[in-house]
């Protein structure tokens, strides 16, 4: 593990690169990363339910819709402005999530990924039958939020600002969630869910809980994508959306947090390039790279991270009585 | 007053009868010694207290108070404590953390401030990291307090329960076989340990255990059970003489 100091410095290190990008980028390029950090909310949040407390989700693109359409919804119909939709489909995906969570405290491992998987199959089908609101399947054409109090930023620059705002909230708050009394009780119900019961965690509570922060911050990251794209429909929220979130879960690091981030970039970036290495055949190509990553990194890309950092860490111990003698120098070999 | 009476539980597994109105008392700061063959049911009445087996018939109180009614969650708070046989630790969760999820039942914060670090949940913190530091020291864990539980030896992951349970600062203590997989020298300190912890921590304990140089060392009374059947109840040298309890043992394995 890190240090804290460690940490310290490369998260503000990263903060600094990401706040020089949006002045280096063109607006293409910036929108792309947009769309990642609002990738690695909705990843978080998928961590959080599956990688930390076990709970299988092939649905949250479900939640991420139900976000991007109560956003939509409310700028559409009630002019309501974009930063408000924003922690109210937040807060109503919690229930939502919390809601779905409470039935689903009854079905084990397969039974429950199929079970959020027929609720990704149902969202975009409801979302066209409710065409008065929704506008079907035209679905609503938003228009792009500008700075505020004269900043000389255009659309794509504010946005990205916004969104790594709500991103570095987020994370701050789900880091605090995670490394506490709570989070060390979702992987106690993970890892033994009758030892956890018996040091006093409620397991019905906290795993439905959990749905509902989960669900949370994937709603938060569609109410993002809503004024990113300025527009939702609901094909884009279809099941394959579900299978993405899952797979930047897991190549990024099922139960870690930085791990939502390596995870965003992969489906951002890695599906772009298998279509530049072939037109014919990208899915081919993308399916190559998924095991080729599974196959060296088999703890996600930040579980590699933290191996190299240890490794690295113990070869610079095992170099200082080293170097004080003449013996030849051996790479450490992992203990 | 008994801090726990047990009063004629029985337990049944479709045909078999695991515990037959089983009745003991422990009385508070008594260590009580739970003793019988494989599969006598001992481990199934610690579960009946846990309140992870429902017991079909009979009645268990705490402190005065009716247990079965209780959900298994609730137990620890009431101030219960427990360690598994067959271990039931957090694999992925380094020795300090599972200590400190121990703590769980008697620390506070929730979802909201957790993630908001309010000041509180951070003294709350460093409060249950201190102690679970301290039960680590108490249990000579030290070295070991950031290794992940999966991987160390059978021995030490069965301190590891230990610390886990007392970091609730349980007023009853129900230790399952914690000699398992010691050696004989191992043995000797485990007792001084349990007598230490009666001593110095106040607990009362309920201590399931095959050796029997320990269980009749450290025991104020001892209670014998067999096919389900408590056979016996008394002193260390009373249970000892008992005919029955030497019948129970000469049948099934030497003691
Ligand atoms: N969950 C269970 N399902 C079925 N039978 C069980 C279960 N738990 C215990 N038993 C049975 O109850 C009896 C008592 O077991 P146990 O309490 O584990 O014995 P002890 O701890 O004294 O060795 C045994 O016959 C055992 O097979
Ligand atoms: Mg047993």
């Amino acid at each position: 593990m890190m240090s804290r100091g460690t940490r310290l410095v490369v998260v503000l290190l990263a903060l600094a690169v990401a706040c020089a990008l949006p002045f280096t980028l063109s607006n293409f390029r910036l929108f792309q990363f947009t769309q990642v950090y609002i990738y690695a909310i909705a990843i978080l949040g998928l961590n959080m339910l599956t990688g930390y407390n076990g709970q299988f989700s092939l649905g949250h693109g479900a939640f991420y819709a139900i976000g991007a359409y109560i956003s939509a919804i409310m700028m559409d119909r009630w002019n309501v402005h974009y930063g408000w939709t924003i922690p109210v489909a937040g807060v109503l995906c919690l229930v939502v999530g919390f809601l779905f969570g409470l039935p689903a405290l009854r079905l084990e491992g397969l039974y429950l990924a199929l079970a959020t998987f027929s609720l990704a199959l149902a969202v975009p089908q409801i979302l066209k039958y409710f065409e008065h609101w929704t506008g079907g399947s035209q679905g609503l054409v938003l228009s792009k939020p500008s700075a505020p109090f004269g900043l000389p930023l255009n659309p794509d620059q504010w946005l990205y600002f916004v969104t790594l705002a709500v991103l570095v909230v987020l994370f701050w708050l789900g880091a605090n969630l995670l490394r506490g009394r709570v989070g060390r009780a979702i992987v106690a119900i993970r890892d033994n869910h009758i030892a956890a019961e018996a040091m006093g965690v409620n397991s019905a509570l906290y795993k439905s809980l959990t749905f509902g922060v989960s669900a949370a911050y994937t709603g938060v990251a569609g109410a993002l994508s809503a004024s990113a794209i300025a527009y939702v429909a609901p094909d884009s929220f279809n099941v394959f959306l579900s299978i993405t979130l899952l797979i930047g879960s897991v190549i990024g690091g099922l139960a870690s947090i930085s791990g939502a981030i390596f995870g965003a970039f992969f489906i951002q970036f890695v599906p772009n390039w298998a279509q530049d290495i072939s037109k014919a055949a990208p899915w081919a190509i993308f399916g190559v790279f998924l095991i080729v990553f599974m196959y060296v990194m088999p703890f996600g890309i930040a579980g590699a991270i933290r191996l190299l950092w240890i490794r690295a860490r113990r070869s610079r111990v095992a170099q200082v009585p080293e170097s004080r003698e003449t013996a030849p120098t051996q790479a450490p070999t992992s203990s | 007053m008994a801090i726990l009476s047990v009063q004629d539980v029985s337990v049944r597994f479709g045909g078999i009868i695991a515990l037959d109105q089983v009745s003991f008392d422990i009385e508070p700061r008594q260590i009580v010694g739970l003793i019988g063959p494989n599969g006598a049911g001992k481990t199934t009445l610690f579960n009946c207290v846990s309140r992870l087996y429902e017991a079909s018939a009979g009645a268990i109180t705490f402190d005065g108070s009716p247990l079965l009614a209780v959900p298994p969650h609730r137990i620890a708070g009431l101030g219960i404590g427990r360690t598994f046989q067959n271990l039931a630790l957090f694999p992925t969760q380094t020795v300090r953390q599972n200590v400190m999820i121990g703590a769980h039942s008697r620390t506070r914060s929730d979802f909201l401030s957790n993630a908001l670090k309010l000041p509180w949940v951070a003294r709350e913190e460093d409060e249950c990291r201190a102690h679970a530091d301290d039960l680590l020291r108490f249990l000579d864990l030290r070295a070991v307090a950031d290794h992940p539980a999966a991987g160390l030896p059978f021995a030490t992951l069965k301190r590891v329960e230990l610390a886990r349970a007392l970091a609730s600062r349980p007023r009853l203590l129900l230790l399952d076989e914690p000699a398992g997989g010691l050696n004989h020298e191992e043995v000797e300190a485990l007792g001084a340990i349990i007598r230490r912890i009666r001593d110095e921590l106040g607990l009362t304990l309920l201590l399931v255990e095959h050796h029997m140089s320990l269980v009749m060392q450290v025991s104020d009374k001892v209670v014998v059970l067999d096919f389900g059947r408590k056979i016996a109840e008394g002193s260390p040298a009373e249970v000892q003489r008992d005919p029955e309890v030497i019948k129970a043992y000469l049948g099934t394995e030497a003691a």
